[in-house]
């Protein structure tokens, strides 16, 4: 092994810009900071890309949504906040997910191909301005 | 060889579980360090890739069935497959020293599992979680070569016989 691969090179920073160009497209081709900022109105559960059920935001609730695998997530919507409190999946990583309340945040299990997305009902208007 | 392979597995292993017990960062899921990277870098610029991938592989299954279930398996199989093939490429170039080599690694990994996540849940918004992961991919691999090179520079000759 030649040593010299040890240390850092020029050409090593092609990565780091590479990285930053790539994460700057998908935030501006998916989602700019106007959309995603913009406050929601109705929480749409999907379960394995198809939607399972829509609520309102400003309602509270208490849901167990039955996943893909059979596993239980437990969906509660409070204070304007959608958050998954509980599940049976092993890793629990949409537990840990914060609480949701703009427009276009998810939450997702993916053990359980279970999406929680936040939509407004202005969407389209949104969407114009932040072009 | 074979006995530093076996050996190999135990350490990533444990690399592995010390990992799976650190918290979840700024609540994106998949947000890791990726400490058993060391050992594959380590291992790519000594034994070579054959022995990188196998112990890798082997790693990924042992801990998936100890600490996981099949969809983290399927999961970080994706994401190492595709940091693999990057930085075998990158290596080959024998332009990037070991930093662009696992930087890029730690990028490519993340871009494997949302491909994969977004397939299997079918939703492409799920894709505003690459920018950090990215760029904490990019963090996380500086600091692995960080170590692995330190590593490298003190032990790498015996294994390089």
């Amino acid at each position: 092994m030649d040593s010299s691969v040890l240390k850092f090179k020029k050409s090593d920073y092609i990565v780091p810009v590479f990285t930053l160009l790539l994460s700057a497209g998908v935030f501006l081709f998916a989602g700019s900071p106007l959309y995603a900022g913009s406050a929601g109105d109705t929480v749409k559960v999907y379960v394995d890309g198809e939607e399972y059920a829509a609520f309102p935001l400003n309602e509270e609730r208490d849901i167990i949504i039955k996943g893909y695998a059979g596993l239980d997530n437990h969906l509660v919507i409070k204070d304007g906040e959608a958050d998954i409190v509980d599940a049976h999946c092993p890793d629990k990583l949409c537990v840990h997910q914060k609480r949701i309340s703009r427009n276009r945040e998810t939450i997702v299990c993916l053990p359980n191909r279970v999406v929680i997305e936040i939509e407004g009902k202005s969407e389209g208007e949104v969407d114009a301005v932040s072009r | 060889m074979t006995a530093y392979l076996a050996m190999s597995v135990a350490l990533g292993m444990m690399l592995s579980y010390v990992e799976a017990m650190l918290p979840v960062f700024f609540g994106v899921p998949g947000m890791k360090p990726g400490l058993s990277n060391i050992l594959v870098v380590f291992l790519l610029y000594t034994l070579g890739w054959k022995a990188a991938i196998a112990v890798n592989i082997l790693r990924i299954i042992l801990t998936g069935i100890l600490f996981g279930n099949p969809f983290s398996i399927a999961y970080s199989l994706s994401g190492a497959l595709v940091s693999f093939v990057i930085m075998i490429l990158l290596r080959k170039t024998s332009r990037f020293s070991v930093y662009g080599v696992s930087m890029a690694g730690g990028v490519f990994h993340n871009v494997g599992q949302i491909i994969i996540a977004m397939i299997l849940v079918e939703n492409y918004r799920i894709i505003l979680y690459l920018p950090p992961l990215l760029l904490c991919g990019c963090l996380t691999g500086f600091l692995v070569a960080f170590l692995a090179a330190a590593i490298l520079k003190r032990i790498g000759h015996i294994f390089n016989d």
